[in-house]
Order: C-alpha cells, then sequence, then structure tokens
C-alpha cells in the first residue's frame, strides 16, 4: 500500500533514479572519474580551461578536470550526509521517543531547548556550535581536527538530533494514548518494551522521512560551511562538494561560468531528489494526509 | 489581554538573561576572547589586557565575569572593537538600519506574492496551476540561498554585462564606491538582487502555508453556511476565507523571524552588504568579542519580541483563543 503510494509519486521515482545513478557514479569513483582528485589534466597551461573534449566540465585555476572533482566531491558529501543523518536520527529518535513517552520535567526542558536552537538563525548557531566543539579540549579524541571530515559529521549529528527529537515525540505522544499501548501496559509490559516494540517501530514513517531530511540538511550544511570558509580542508587531496562550491564564489566575478554552474547544479539536483523521496515517503507513510485534497 | 502582555514581558527579562548568559558561555568557549586580544595586539601591555579583561568581563570565573559583562553592557560603559578600536554602538545601528531595509523589503514582496501564489494554488487544488505553483515553492525551498546568489549574480551581473555592455543590477554593496548622500533610485537598484534572493525563500514557504490553511478554512462548516446564505463565492473568499485563513500564517510570519535573519545573514556576505549578517560573519571571524555581545542581545531580544508578537496576534485576530 504504502510502495504503491510511493510510486505514484512521479517525481520522486524520477529522483530515486537520479540519487541511484549519482551514488553508482561516487561508489565507483575510481573507474567514472577520468582523472585523479588533484591530478591535472595536461601540462601548463591547464588552469581555467572552458569544457572540452579532454575535460568535460572545463578544469579550475591549478588545472584539474572539474568532472572528477565532483565525483570525489560528491562521493565525500553523500558520506557526510549519510553518516551524520544516520547518528542524528538514531539519537533523536530516543530521545523523541522516551520524552513524549514519560513526559514531565525531562520533556518540558527537552522542548525548550528545541525551541531555542531553532528560533536562531541556523548560520550563527552552527558558527558558535561548531566553534564551542572545537573549544573542548577534552572532545578532541571524538572530533578530530577542527577542519577534519570526521569533526563535521560530530557537528551534524549534534546539530541534527534535536529536529527529529520533536518529531518522534509528537508521533509518540499521539500513539502512547492508542488502544494497543494501553492493552502492553495492561499485560505488564515494561516502558522499555513499550518504547522498543510498539512507538518506534509505528513511528518508522516519520522517522524514514526525518532521515531523508536531514541528508539533506547535512550536505547543504557542508556546503554553507564550507562556503563561508569553515568547512573541511581539503587535506591528502580530498575534496567535497561544499568546497567546489565555495570556489565558485571566486570564479562569478571573472566569469568562468562553468566553475559556478556545475558545482551549484550538483548541489541543486541532489537536494531536490532528495526532497522528493522524503516528500513522496510522507505522503505515503501517513495515510491521512491525502495530497490531492 | 493586557495582563497576558505585561506578565509576558516579564517572563521576557529572566529568559533573556538566560539565553545572553548561554551566548556568553559560548563564545567565551568557542573564541577565547583574551587570546583574540592577544593576537591583534601582540605587544599591549600586562595593564592593557588587565583593562581589556575589566571592561569586557572575562574573568576566569564565567559566573563573576557574566554578572560585571551584563553591569557594563546596562549602564552603557560598552568596550571598544579589538580590531581599529572602534565604538561599537554606531557599527551595530548601522548594521540593524540596514538589515531593517533589505529585510522588511524582501518580507513584503516575499509575502505578498507568496500570499497570492497560495491563494492561486488552492481556489482549485489539485488543478494544473495548483501543481504548477506547488512544485516551484518546493524547488525553490529546496535552492539553498547562496547558490541562488551565485546563479544570479552570474546571470544578471556578469553576463550581462558582457551581452549587453552594462550590468543589469550590481552585485556588492549599497552604493557605488565613493558615492556620498541619499539616492533612491540607485539603492533600489542596489538592494534589488539581494531582496530577490530572500524573497524567493519567503514566497516559497509562505505559498505552501497560506495554500494548507485556506483549504482548511474552504473546507469548514461556517464556509458552507456563508455559501448557503447566497453570499457570493468572491465575497465568501474574501470576508470569510482569506480573513480566516490569515491567522496561522500571520503567528508563523512573526515566528520565522530566524529563518529570515539566518537568509539575510548569507545574501548580505555574497552582496557585500553591510547590514547584521555581515557584521556578525566578519567579528565572528576575528573573534572580536565586544563586537559579538551586543550583536547577539539584540538577535536575541528580537527573537523574543517577535514570539510575544506571534502570540498575541493570534488572540487577537481569533475571538476563539482567551490568553489567561
Amino acid at each position: 500500500m504504502a510502495l504503491r503510494r510511493f510510486v505514484s509519486h512521479k517525481a520522486a521515482v524520477v529522483s530515486c533514479i537520479i540519487i541511484g545513478i549519482l551514488a553508482l557514479f561516487v561508489i565507483l569513483a575510481p573507474f567514472t572519474a577520468r582523472y585523479g582528485v588533484n591530478q591535472s589534466v595536461q601540462a601548463p597551461p591547464n588552469s581555467f580551461l572552458s569544457p572540452r573534449s579532454n575535460a568535460w566540465l572545463g578544469t579550475d585555476d591549478i588545472g584539474r578536470d572539474l568532472y572528477s572533482r565532483l565525483i570525489y566531491g560528491v562521493r565525500v558529501s553523500l558520506l557526510i550526509g549519510l553518516a551524520s543523518a544516520l547518528i542524528s536520527v538514531t539519537l533523536g529518535a530516543l530521545v523523541g521517543a522516551v520524552a513524549g513517552f514519560r513526559g514531565g520535567k525531562f520533556d518540558d526542558i527537552l522542548m525548550r531547548v528545541t525551541d531555542l536552537f531553532l528560533a536562531f538563525p541556523f548560520l550563527v548557531t552552527l558558527l558558535v556550535v561548531r566553534n564551542v566543539l572545537g573549544g573542548l579540549p577534552w572532545l578532541k579524541p571524538l572530533t578530530g581536527e577542527m577542519n577534519s571530515v570526521r569533526f563535521i559529521i560530530v557537528l551534524f549529528s549534534i546539530f541534527g538530533w534535536m529536529g527529529v527529537a520533536r518529531i518522534v515525540r509528537g508521533q509518540v505522544l499521539s500513539l502512547k494514548e492508542r488502544e494497543f499501548v494501553e492493552a502492553a501496559r495492561a499485560v505488564g509490559a515494561s516502558r522499555r518494551y513499550i518504547i522498543a516494540r510498539h512507538l518506534l517501530p509505528n513511528s518508522v514513517g516519520p522517522i524514514m522521512v526525518a532521515l531523508t531530511f536531514s541528508v539533506v540538511g547535512a550536505i547543504i550544511g557542508e556546503s554553507t560551511l564550507a562556503f563561508f570558509g569553515y568547512g573541511p580542508q581539503a587535506g591528502d587531496g580530498a575534496t567535497s562538494l561544499g568546497i567546489l562550491v565555495g570556489a565558485a564564489k571566486g570564479a562569478v566575478q571573472t566569469g568562468f561560468w562553468w566553475l559556478a554552474v556545475f558545482p551549484c547544479l550538483m548541489l541543486i539536483i541532489i537536494a531536490l531528489s532528495i526532497n522528493f523521496i522524503g516528500d513522496a515517503l510522507r505522503d505515503a507513510t501517513d495515510p491521512r494526509l491525502d495530497r490531492s485534497v | 489581554m493586557l495582563r497576558y502582555i505585561l506578565r509576558r514581558l516579564a517572563w521576557s527579562v529572566p529568559t533573556l538573561l538566560l539565553v545572553t548568559f548561554l551566548v556568553y558561555l559560548a563564545l567565551r568557549i568557542g573564541t577565547d576572547p583574551v587570546e583574540s586580544y592577544k593576537r591583534v595586539n601582540p605587544r599591549a601591555s600586562r595593564a592593557k589586557i588587565q583593562q581589556y579583561i575589566d571592561i569586557n568581563g572575562l574573568d576566569p570565573n564565567f559566573v563573576q565575569g557574566y554578572i560585571k559583562w551584563l553591569k557594563n553592557f546596562i549602564t552603557g560603559e560598552w568596550a571598544p572593537s579589538i580590531k581599529g578600536r572602534r565604538e561599537v554602538w554606531p557599527a551595530l545601528k548601522d548594521a540593524m538600519a540596514n538589515t531593517l531595509r533589505l529585510g522588511t523589503a524582501a518580507t513584503v514582496v516575499g509575502i505578498f506574492f507568496g500570499l497570492i501564489a497560495g491563494v492561486l494554488a488552492a481556489l482549485r487544488p489539485g488543478g494544473r496551476r495548483d501543481v504548477f505553483i506547488n512544485t516551484s515553492a518546493f524547488v525553490g525551498i529546496s535552492i539553498p540561498p547562496f547558490i541562488s546568489a551565485i546563479l544570479l549574480q552570474l546571470l544578471f551581473a556578469v553576463y550581462w554585462q558582457r551581452w549587453f555592455g552594462e550590468s543589469l543590477f550590481p552585485t556588492s554593496g549599497v552604493y557605488p564606491a565613493g558615492h556620498t548622500g541619499f539616492d533612491l533610485f540607485l539603492m533600489l537598484k542596489f538592494m534589488a538582487l539581494p531582496t530577490i534572493i530572500v524573497a524567493i525563500q519567503i514566497i516559497a514557504t509562505y505559498s505552501r502555508y497560506m495554500r494548507s490553511s485556506l483549504l482548511d478554512v474552504m473546507n469548514s462548516d461556517y464556509m458552507r453556511t456563508a455559501r448557503s446564505k447566497g453570499i457570493s463565492e468572491r465575497r465568501i473568499l474574501i470576508k470569510h476565507g482569506m480573513r480566516n485563513a490569515l491567522i496561522p500564517v500571520v503567528t508563523i510570519a512573526a515566528l520565522d523571524v530566524g529563518s529570515i535573519v539566518g537568509g539575510l545573514i548569507i545574501t548580505e556576505n555574497i552582496f557585500a552588504y553591510p547590514g547584521m549578517g555581515l557584521y556578525f560573519l566578519k567579528s565572528f571571524g576575528d573573534g572580536d568579542f565586544p563586537l559579538l555581545m551586543p550583536w547577539m542581545v539584540v538577535i536575541v531580544a528580537s527573537i523574543l519580541l517577535f514570539n510575544l508578537i506571534a502570540d498575541i496576534s493570534y488572540a487577537w485576530l481569533d475571538p476563539r483563543i482567551r490568553l489567561e
């Protein structure tokens, strides 16, 4: 039933195919990329070549192939998106379920903190929290250097769980009044059992939706950070979508359009596709929500 | 009503104190203000550093330091900025004025077109127009503002100049370099692109809000009653439909300041527009504590204020809601 509703959302099906192809390209990066991340396409002069046969999407300031760099960049960005989304959704679902089920002080405080966090402008909170994380020496073993990919993943995990917790909490609040939970309680099931076996499985729909939106959030977040110069550094020749989009800023005034257009388009395609998938998932898993009316 | 407002205002004082304390903590840990002072003034004498610590409340003890900072903040003894030793208030005031101008322009344009699009979509749900508006809104929300900024700059400023000899919209600042005095036309030209970029996000968001809100209202009992009384469709839509559908939208608008400011920060930075966003990113990059704290106070206070406005407007517009 849910699957049929999902398939009827045409944009989502197309998005799935696009993301699938992208994923394939990215996983098979050594074969699909034509050059290495830091390899130049030809001997100098090779910088700022417009798109041509030996560099399909043109080259950057030091003559590297933009097409290959995009593949490697999307690889890192998808990794950041998936990893931080998985962590933050797991954390958020657990906290949200416990808060919604137990209520009381814990719930109050949690919701207050979440409101506060979400009321602030996104970039301000992100930058301040980033620096606080980097400024606590005892967190070093977990987060690594401030400009590493691991640090970015930890940052977005800490950042993302609150939105998820709020969604799951709302779901649990309405679920816990239902008869089957009451029945479970009546036969003496423990709280942990009810949360793990009844409440969380019944919230799978919203959790999946939150997961897809967290992936987009983290990918865009990484790009935003990199755009303002706070992103992961291109250590070991690695790159990310954010680094490429950040470089686009400098290419605008000089008119090297390919450096601006292709990374931006890639980010738009990824964000749109995953958002469409999330939207379709929401429609498919929530029978009350009929979009056609 | 008055009692409710007064009680809420009274409550906002401790909230403001608590949040600014948290911000103070975060900035102390995150930017290490004493270090950034020494970095800018490497040869500052010990007495100078002590003076800087005193006036900014940067004691090793966070609570004592915060109280000291608060005292100086309230009595108006603001420390000058680390970089360039500028007065903070004039800079902050200018930034606020510029952002208010851009923010108001973008919000007015955005809400106006957003509401129209939402109503057009809701009139014939499921129709071709509805699908078109809905999909465009979805695309608009999905594109982060800095991406649309890059692409629009490339098109209207750089390539327009190559094709037609003159760029349609300039890409940075409020006025061209060296310009003095007030020139409305020139200012509008400079504000056009940033306004459009912030407005796109607002239009996309509000068309969706308005659509779903109006659809809710259209299916309600009092609309059926109005129809059965024989009132014309047009009158029903304007007098009964729109007015009721606007209630939740107004509330959301007031609660949404944070995200609008967020969009402004990013846009201002790209267009080198001298507002709150550029102010924040610059002073944050320098770790300039004396500049950052007042900025944070302004932001927190305006978020609290708009929250209050949201609640009050909700009760004021919808007589069914009683605030006590």
